[in-house]
């Protein structure tokens, strides 16, 4: 068959990879997008995007992604021009490389060679982790270069944040690799096979979502960005194509960090009492539902203080997930 | 009938709640979820004005009518308006006498009657005022221009905007009739039934 001569070539294997995590990266987000602004909207009794596109106002974010490129492209005459330019690509990149460990479904045949993700590493959580970190530096660089006080305030909130939520999301990820015995996103759902494991590791996955809404800056802990009291944090210079970079990379840390607590706690592609739903669906289905209820606490909750942010990370998150790595780790000897 | 001791443990409950410490936390946030699923799974209050016309309540102030034959050019509307917006031209007109041989009556007939919308500031004085119900308030609100100067309505587009008023909300259940109706029965000794 042509199909498997074809991919019997790396190149066109890699060329095809390639394609299909920028395509996720694309649509994936755009998508999240659209249901904030539909959901938000009906949460607050209102109708959301109405016009463009006709329906319900599906291509509401296409006609945004027109006005941002035909908007001008600004940067402030104090501003660091080469940190400025860059550091939205310093913040959407880190996103993508997420996308190309993210699995959303075995190989035909359970091969576990070819399935449906980018990439399958031995170190696939540690890549996760280590890499959704580097989008902070896009936002110190962007907050720094801007020359603008406001800007430089929401990136000093923004690395505060991180290194206060990374410690129990990596704590509760770890505890979740403890109980599994591999670190390899695969591996990880492969070994959920007989029960999720959220049920084990509920603290964790409580923890690992409240982390992450923290890690990407999203309401109640969007104090980085909190328009309120500082504008739109490291952004407020940002216009055009490089603000909605930042955009972008929010909403694809939305469903990067919803694909992983998928993979980690919710037993990634393995379905529950109905038997002929695929695998994939199954994925996409809790990721979607995950992303929803990050849209959800949007709506609900308002804003914590910044204090009450670093407060609530070190002196409970913290000593929770310790507590959870210590349990998980006692069960795993004992059992 | 709740007993005491079901009682004593829902206060209990209530307290804890309202102190938003421990459960009483966790309540409160959870009942936040439920408020913001519930509105989201109700029909959404916004109205799509462009392709629905807006549901107006009867008392809407969107523009003032004029009811022509009413209008007996008092002046009080032009004089009592705040800013001046009202136009007013009469002439006067002689009227045959009724009877013949009695003294010929005057009477004002109305040439022109405009307001200046780009200067009314709706604040219904001149409804207030007319003591002959000649100005109505009317729900209509579709008459922006392109130019200021043609925010300066006329008597027949006042006229037209008239019939846009809607009848006046029904009377409650055994209220008393309306003021004319009374007199009414008075003039002609008939029943207002």
């Amino acid at each position: 068959m042509i199909f498997n001569e074809l991919f019997a070539n790396p190149w066109i294997v890699l060329v095809f990879k390639v394609v299909a995590v920028l395509l996720v990266f694309l649509t994936a987000p755009m998508v999240v997008g659209y249901a904030e602004h539909k959901g938000l909207a009906h949460m607050q009794s209102r109708l959301g995007p109405m016009e463009a596109g006709k329906f319900h106002g599906w291509a509401q974010l296409i006609a945004d992604g027109v006005k941002f490129i035909q908007k001008e492209d600004i940067i402030p005459a104090a501003a660091d021009r080469k940190v400025f330019s860059v550091a939205p690509i310093v913040a959407l990149v880190p996103t993508i490389l997420v996308f190309l460990v993210l699995p959303f479904g075995p190989g035909p045949g359970d091969n576990p060679a070819n399935g449906i993700w980018g990439e399958n590493f031995d170190l696939g959580l540690f890549f996760v982790l280590a890499i959704s970190a580097i989008g902070v530096i896009g936002m110190l660089m962007a907050g720094w270069s801007s020359a603008n006080k406001f800007a430089l305030i929401g990136a000093i909130r923004g690395a505060a944040q991180l290194i206060a939520y990374e410690l129990p999301l990596v704590l509760a990820a770890s505890a979740v690799a403890m109980q599994a015995g591999t670190i390899s996103l695969v591996g990880i759902v492969e070994a959920q096979d007989s029960y999720w494991f959220v049920i084990p590791q509920f603290a964790g996955f409580a923890l690992f979502l409240l982390a992450s809404l923290a890690e990407l800056s999203r309401p109640p802990f969007d104090m980085p960005i909190a328009d309120s009291e500082i504008i739109f944090g490291h952004m407020t210079e940002y216009t055009g194509v490089r603000f909605a970079m930042f955009l972008l990379a929010e909403y694809a840390g939305i469903v990067a960090l919803s694909a992983v607590a998928t993979v980690l706690y919710l037993g990634g592609w393995h379905g529950l009492l109905i038997p002929f739903i695929p695998a994939p669906i199954w994925t996409l289905g809790k990721v979607g539902l995950l992303a929803f209820f990050i849209i959800w606490l949007r709506a609900t909750y308002p804003r914590l203080r910044e204090d009450q942010l670093q407060k609530m990370a070190w002196k409970y998150l913290i000593p929770i997930a310790l507590v959870n790595i210590l349990l998980t780790m006692i069960f795993k000897v004992a059992f | 009938m709740i007993s005491a001791e079901r009682l004593e443990k829902l206060r209990a409950l209530e307290r804890t709640i309202a102190s938003k410490k421990g459960i009483g936390a966790v309540y409160g946030l959870a009942k936040g979820l439920s408020v913001t699923l519930r509105t989201m799974l109700t029909p959404a209050t916004t109205q799509q004005y462009p392709h629905v016309k807006p549901d107006l309540p009867p008392r809407t102030r969107g523009i003032i009518a004029l009811k022509e034959e009413n209008c007996t050019v008092c002046m009080l509307c032009s004089r009592e308006c705040p800013d001046w917006c009202i136009y007013i031209d009469s002439h006067k007109e002689k009227v045959p006498p009724k009877t013949p041989g009695a003294r010929a009556r005057t009477r004002n007939m109305l040439d022109r009657f405009a307001i200046d919308y780009a200067l009314c500031m709706y604040c219904g004085i001149c409804v207030e005022v007319c003591p002959f119900d000649a100005l109505f308030w009317s729900p209509h609100f579709e008459y922006s221009t392109d130019d200021i100067t043609e925010l300066t309505h006329e008597m027949p587009t006042l006229g037209e905007w008239m019939k846009l008023v809607p009848p006046p909300p029904a009377l409650d259940d055994g209220a008393e009739d309306p003021k004319e109706l009374a007199a009414q029965a008075k003039d002609y000794g008939g029943g207002a039934e």
